[in-house]
């Protein structure tokens, strides 16, 4: 974990509402896949937990969504500006279980942090099949970036305007060694629900510190109590005990 | 003695700050970023008889100059804090510790109390008469004097550490508990803990926080906190512990002024970790730039007039 300042070299939009921001500075504490960063924005008091879409070299790459003040702020940032980023929060994905063929299932801006991971499995000569899901053709993104990793990659989208109609978890190839995923919860819990192998499933949820200090985003696991920054973002299928 | 020296009922600080309960887990998270013996001290997680997972999330609200939380004093439980978390501080802290204990009844408060004091690492207890996010425990206490001063009582017959009350903001008069809490034989108050707050989300217009209201912290309630200090130390002749809003050098120095020995800084290690030691570390330039030479020539100096 460190805490040091980037200088953002671009920032530019996705879609109507992501947009794709990189910055340069230290990423040496950035470990893994599925890891995070906390932002600190002028005038806002909390930092911004943002996952990792990529890092290469003293390049780190964030694909946002503007949800609320924080992440509209960010969008309005140029080239040329600062932030004070937490880097290296969380555990991140393990790609040790990948096995030959692992799949990764990606909803709207859950996607981001699977493309460092494609990135890492397929250096390790992985055969990563990935599914991206969005609501709508509007929305899409990256899916060309996944392609230029030499991934296989099938879109989805809920209104059927690109891609295939309907949800990542109608478009489940037959065979398939692994799953990683990331998405909405509701998403998850269908994922949880109809893949054949184990996998790794990146939660969020609000913090206060990002870092392990304040229990603001624990949750029940099999395993425990777990907070979501420091013990995940990401947990085994095996241990999650959904709420409700 | 250095210039940042001071001493909280009888035990020597290397200088007043003391990151504050809930904001510092158990201090190891910390000794990632920092070695922590540089503290005054520490308050650790708040401690309970029985383990708990406090409350459903969200937990957290943002709010201008601030944040709420509602944890819920998550935590292990007495047992397994000794067991499991305390011999992991001692690796990280060579100094004495602030113990901080909840409770849902004044057995409660007395059970933990108990089994920590036969702690060594523990130098102090603070008794949490005030937690704002537990239902039929904890703030109850704290804004009733009488049943405050129970509390005390109760922990005062079975330590010999120092007990320090840590005191609810969200009363009408502050100053009749702090009373009550010398008279039952505190040795020490500590103010002041979260106020009670609420956000509500517009679009979907339920409450941010799952537990509907949760304790507000931060910078915003520093005014608040310093005026509750203030009529404390000058209503008791125990020592005073000044915590609210702390996140810099000179709001520790303000606290001071105000009458407090000692300073606890809550919510700014949250959104920085590095806080603490750079209030320490920027303390004897900002001391110099009012001619102040000592931490203890300073406590209680506020001037009238």
């Amino acid at each position: 974990m460190k805490d040091s300042l980037f200088s953002i070299t671009s920032n530019r939009p996705l879609t109507a509402a992501v947009f794709e921001m990189r910055l340069s500075g230290d990423t040496s504490d950035i470990t893994a896949a599925g890891q995070f960063v906390n932002i600190r924005l002028d005038g806002l008091y909390l930092r911004r937990p943002i996952s990792v879409c990529s890092v290469d070299g003293s390049e780190l790459t964030l694909v946002y969504k503007v949800v609320g003040k924080g992440t509209e702020k960010m969008s309005e940032m140029k080239p040329g500006q600062t932030l004070q980023v937490l880097t290296g929060l969380g555990n991140g994905y393990d790609l040790m279980t990948a096995g030959e063929k692992p799949l990764l299932l990606g909803g709207g801006v859950g996607v981001p942090p699977l493309y460092e991971l494609a990135k890492r499995l397929g250096a390790e000569n992985r055969e990563v099949c990935v599914v991206l899901g969005f609501n709508t053709a509007d929305e899409v993104f990256y899916e060309e970036e996944f392609r230029s990793l030499g991934c296989s990659v099938t879109v989805a989208t809920a209104d059927g305007s690109y891609g295939e109609k309907g949800f990542v978890t109608d478009c489940l190839p037959q065979d398939y060694t692994y799953v990683y995923t990331c998405g909405p919860e509701p998403m998850l819990r269908a994922v949880y629900g109809c893949i054949r192998t184990s996998g790794q499933f990146s939660f969020e949820e609000r913090m206060g510190c990002g870092f392990g200090a304040c229990m603001g985003c624990s949750c029940k696991t099999v395993t425990g109590y777990k907070r979501i920054c420091r013990d995940g973002p990401v947990l085994r299928k095996e241990e999650i005990l959904w709420a409700d | 003695m250095g210039r940042l020296n001071t001493t909280l009922c009888g035990i020597g600080l290397d200088n007043p700050v003391i990151p504050a309960s809930g904001t510092f887990g158990y201090g190891y998270e910390f000794a990632e970023w920092y070695d922590i013996n540089i503290l005054g001290t520490f308050s650790f997680k708040g401690t309970t008889k029985d383990p708990r997972f406090g409350n459903p999330t969200p937990r957290i609200a943002e709010c201008t100059a601030g944040m709420i939380n509602a944890v819920g004093l998550q935590n292990p439980g007495v047992e397994a804090v000794i067991r499991e978390e305390l011999p992991k501080l001692k690796k990280v802290f060579h100094k004495p510790v602030m113990a901080n204990v909840s409770g849902f009844s004044v057995a409660d408060y007395a059970y933990t109390c108990e089994k920590l004091d036969k702690e060594d690492t523990v130098g102090w207890l603070e008794v949490n008469v005030s937690c704002p996010n537990v239902h039929g425990g904890g703030m109850s206490f704290g804004t009733d004097p009488k049943a405050a001063a129970q509390v005390t009582k109760a922990v005062r017959k079975v330590t010999k550490k120092p007990v320090i009350v840590k005191l609810s903001p969200n009363v009408t008069d502050i100053v009749a508990v702090a009373k009550a809490c010398e008279a039952a034989g505190a040795d020490g108050i500590s103010l002041v803990n979260t106020l009670l707050g609420m956000r509500i989300d517009v679009k979907t217009r339920k409450p941010v926080i799952a537990n509907t209201m949760g304790g507000f912290s931060g910078p915003a309630i520093f005014p608040v906190a310093l005026r509750m200090v203030y009529q404390v130390a000058n209503a008791v002749k125990i020592p005073v512990v000044g915590m609210g809003g702390v996140s810099s050098a000179e709001d520790v120095l303000e606290m001071l002024l105000a009458g407090a020995v000692a300073v606890e800084v809550g919510c700014a290690n949250l959104i920085d970790p590095l806080a603490c030691k750079t209030i320490i570390e920027e303390l004897p330039a900002v001391m110099d730039r009012y001619d102040i030479e000592t931490v203890s020539e300073i406590i209680g100096g506020v001037r009238h007039g």
